[in-house]
């Protein structure tokens, strides 16, 4: 199809006699270096690429460095291990950075087990990736676009979205912004910043860049930040959101959030080479790796992230490590493949929380009365929400038909017009008494 | 929830919110639109066991890999069975050079199951929901369904099976209970086949592998495990392109397919019942090419028909069967062809069961072909 596409440009091109300006005109260098053949001899001058000449025949091997590092900042214990890379976060925000971590973790626990009971379809779990929704959200300005795949509670959580619409999505209740049209952990909110979220993977990414764009030709001075897992980083829309981000300058922050499973499909299976991270600099993006139970790291690299996205005008693509301590939702048992063990590791020994936490005591931030106390905060607020939202009637079901075009067509308030005829003759066999009426 | 045990829970407080001060309104996963109405088969097909849909597709892709040693099987997480569980152990049993993970990746599933078909092996594709399959269009429509055409005959993908779950499961919301058989069918050189049943599913999946053209075969995921039957254990296909007729009647011809065949044979009963209406149900089986004669003969004799499907009206597969048979059967028709079909919205979450072309609104569609 690309070839297709290239002869007929050419043609008319040549048909208006525009040909060997427009070459000359797009790319004075290139024409100017195939004329110069001295240089010619000591460099290449290939127009898709910027090296030397070499006589040995060589490969190059997928092994030929030790990998991308992983930037830490504190290490297990909460330790700062370079004084230099201490965020210096004060104790409101540490405090700030804890209790949405662990607020979030509630939720999780709660709308969890409110799943496994039936009284919602569906649930994911941020288990073990707090510290990347937090580290990176708290780096960012407020206004910065949000794209986000499905996973990123804790970005919303820090954006102070309430609990009550959380809540509100997961029952799809007539409280719900998204008019009960999504499955749960479908969030989105305008204030917030945060694109409503879509099941199909890597979607968002090409998307963000688009939006990237718009910012910098508005020249607002914000960033869009797009999160994606390594699984989606396989997708095509992966490929072209990095290619695109990077030839069009566009001012995203592309965060994976490496949690080492795509549902069952260890990264192993996933991708060869040295993960996502290596990918960028062969895109032309500047790239870090960090590790994304280590909260600080993951707010030092986004805040960096940040500046060179919006002052250069150019994407940074991060890499945070971390581990899916959860199932992928609650559609899925993954102990059919790994092993406890496994999980217990990076649950006991790795997690973010437990790292934030440790680091607070040690600076005397958070004592043993402070977690009792917010701990039984955390469980009141997330208890008395979800009583909330499981009160509240759903919406009236005449929203299943707006919204599919700005204003409804005539064929749609038909197809309304017969539905609500229809459900008027047979209301006992449809589950009216639970949806608003119509008003 | 073993791995997680050491994770306080919270059952018991829920519990006590529900006993206190909560209405309870139970999520509609917990509904089922219709009632599975089990195949029989007939004695001389040999032992059989019971099995529900994911099983007897699993013992249908056994049957593959073990009669065509060429064949093999991959897509997103098959390697420990799948999602849906319909690949289970086949890892084990075949060793992971047969049955294996992709990167997740459609467009890649679908061009690398070309490439296995071209290169002379059998594809079995599995994309994890059908509403996931559009990221794969190009190579399925550009590609695949064009491969002998374009070439003259020269290469093709004959040996080329996707499967995908695919339909309502009471919960999926947009992105989980597409039906997606109409975009797919509007390509030439593709097969497109949904079974209604465990026993239909391994017989014409095992007809999809063997068939000589690139298959679509779109699984009802609310029937893998709610459809029970028993299930012939030894090697069979059935024909594609051939409709299925399960009731027969006078008045009304219902066509469906899928998980719609068992909400059209509870209409059928209960037009009996309530309206004196006798009804003709038709699986249709094979959405591309479909069995034209089969539906041509029924509605030459009921002089009426109704198509449903859950994928929304306008352009589903319906309107291809409505616009055939008004000119085929033109002087047959009692009254204008009906459709019940999915509304022309997104799939919603929790308004699907006004969503769904269910028994009711079906009922009501009778009623008016009768009284035209």
């Amino acid at each position: 199809m690309a070839v297709l596409r290239g002869s007929w440009s050419t043609i008319s091109a040549l048909r208006r006699g525009l040909f060997c300006l427009k070459r000359h005109k797009l790319q004075p260098a290139t024409c100017f270096r195939a004329f110069s053949t001295d240089l010619d001899e000591e460099q290449p001058a290939f127009p898709g690429s910027r090296s030397k000449w070499t006589e040995k025949l060589e490969f190059v091997q997928p092994d030929l460095y030790d990998g991308i590092p992983v930037y830490r900042v504190m290490n297990r214990k909460g330790e700062i291990i370079d004084p230099a890379q201490d965020p210096k976060l004060d104790e409101e925000t540490c405090t700030k950075m804890y209790q949405r971590m662990t607020l979030l973790n509630t939720m999780d626990r709660i709308m969890y087990e409110s799943q496994r009971q039936g009284r919602i379809s569906f649930y994911m779990t941020n288990y073990g990736e707090e510290g990347t929704h937090i580290g990176s959200a708290a780096a960012l300005d407020e206004h910065d676009l949000v794209y986000g795949q499905y996973r990123e509670a804790g970005v919303l959580m820090w954006r102070g979205f309430p609990l009550d619409r959380f809540m509100n999505q997961c029952y799809g209740n007539e409280g719900d912004m998204g008019k009960g049209r999504q499955m749960p952990v479908h969030y989105g909110s305008t204030e917030h910043r945060f694109v409503t979220i879509s099941s199909p993977l890597a979607t968002q990414m090409p998307q963000a860049v688009g939006s990237a764009y718009a910012f910098k030709r508005a020249q607002n001075g914000l960033c869009v930040i797009c999160y994606f897992g390594e699984g989606t980083s396989s997708e095509g829309d992966a490929h072209a959101a990095f290619n695109f981000s990077a030839t069009l300058e566009c001012p995203v922050i592309f965060f994976c959030r490496n949690n080492g499973y795509a549902i069952s499909t260890p990264t192993s299976e996933q991708y060869r080479g040295d993960g996502v991270a290596a990918r960028g600099p062969a895109y032309g993006i500047a790239t870090i790796r960090v590790d994304g139970n280590d909260v600080f790291a993951v707010y030092n690299a986004t805040k960096a992230a940040r500046h060179i996205v919006t002052s250069e005008n150019r994407p940074v693509l991060i890499e945070a490590m971390t581990y899916r301590i959860g199932h992928h939702s609650t559609s899925d048992d993954s102990s059919a493949y790994r092993s406890v063990d496994e999980v217990r590791h990076w649950d006991s020994t790795q997690h973010p929380i437990a790292r934030l936490r440790a680091h607070m005591v040690s600076k005397g931030y958070w004592d043993e009365a402070k977690e009792k106390q917010w701990k039984d905060d955390c469980k009141r607020q997330v208890m008395q929400s979800f009583a909330r939202a499981e009160r509240r009637q759903k919406p009236a079901w005449k929203a299943m038909f707006t919204d599919v075009y700005d204003n409804l067509p005539p064929h749609l308030k038909e197809q309304y017009e017969y539905m609500e005829a229809h459900v008027k003759e047979y209301e006992d066999h449809y589950p009216v008494k639970n949806f608003a009426k119509e008003g | 929830m073993t791995s997680l045990a050491k994770l306080p829970r919270f059952s018991h407080i829920l519990r006590s919110i529900t006993a206190t001060n909560v209405r309870y309104i139970p999520p509609s996963r917990l509904s089922s639109h219709f009632t599975y109405y089990p195949d029989t088969v007939a004695d001389s097909l040999g032992e059989t066991a019971r099995l529900n849909l994911f099983q007897s597709i699993n013992q249908a892709l056994d049957t593959a890999l073990a009669t065509d040693d060429s064949a093999v099987i991959f897509g997103e997480d098959v390697g420990f069975g799948g999602v849906f569980r319909c690949t289970v152990d086949l890892q084990d049993r075949y060793g992971k050079d047969r049955v294996f993970n992709t990167p997740l990746c459609e467009q890649g599933i679908a061009g690398f199951a070309i490439g296995v078909a071209v290169g002379g092996a059998t594809a079995i594709a599995e994309m994890q929901f059908a509403d996931y399959i559009f990221p794969a269009f190009d190579q399925i429509v550009n590609e695949a369904a064009k491969y002998r055409y374009r070439s003259g005959n020269l290469f093709d993908c004959g040996r080329l099976t996707f499967r995908a779950p695919c339909g309502a499961v009471g919960h999926g919301a947009l992105y989980h209970s597409q039906s997606p058989e109409a975009y797919f069918a509007h390509t030439p050189g593709l097969k497109i086949v949904v079974p209604r049943g465990p026993v239909k599913a391994k017989g014409l999946l095992l007809s999809c592998i063997r068939d000589n053209n690139p298959c679509i075969f779109l699984e009802p995921k609310v029937l893998y495990r709610a459809a029970v039957e028993m299930v012939p254990t030894r090697d069979y296909t059935l024909p594609l392109s051939s409709a299925d007729i399960l009731d027969e009647g006078e008045d009304v011809t219902l066509i469906g397919w899928g998980t719609q065949v068992h909400v059209l044979r509870e209409v059928a009963q209960l037009a009996r019942q309530q309206l004196n209406v006798s009804c003709e149900v038709i699986d249709l089986v094979t959405i591309l090419p479909w069995d034209r004669e089969a539906v041509f003969e029924s509605v030459k004799k009921t002089g009426r028909l109704l198509v449903a499907h859950e994928a929304p009206i306008t352009n589903g597969f319906g309107a291809e069967i409505a616009a055939t048979v008004q000119k085929e059967c033109f002087l047959h028709l009692e009254a204008p062809v009906e459709r019940v079909c999915g509304f022309d919205t997104p799939f919603p979450h929790i308004f699907e069961p006004f969503y769904l072309p269910d028994k009711w609104r079906c009922l009501s569609a009778i009623k008016k072909l009768v009284n035209y």
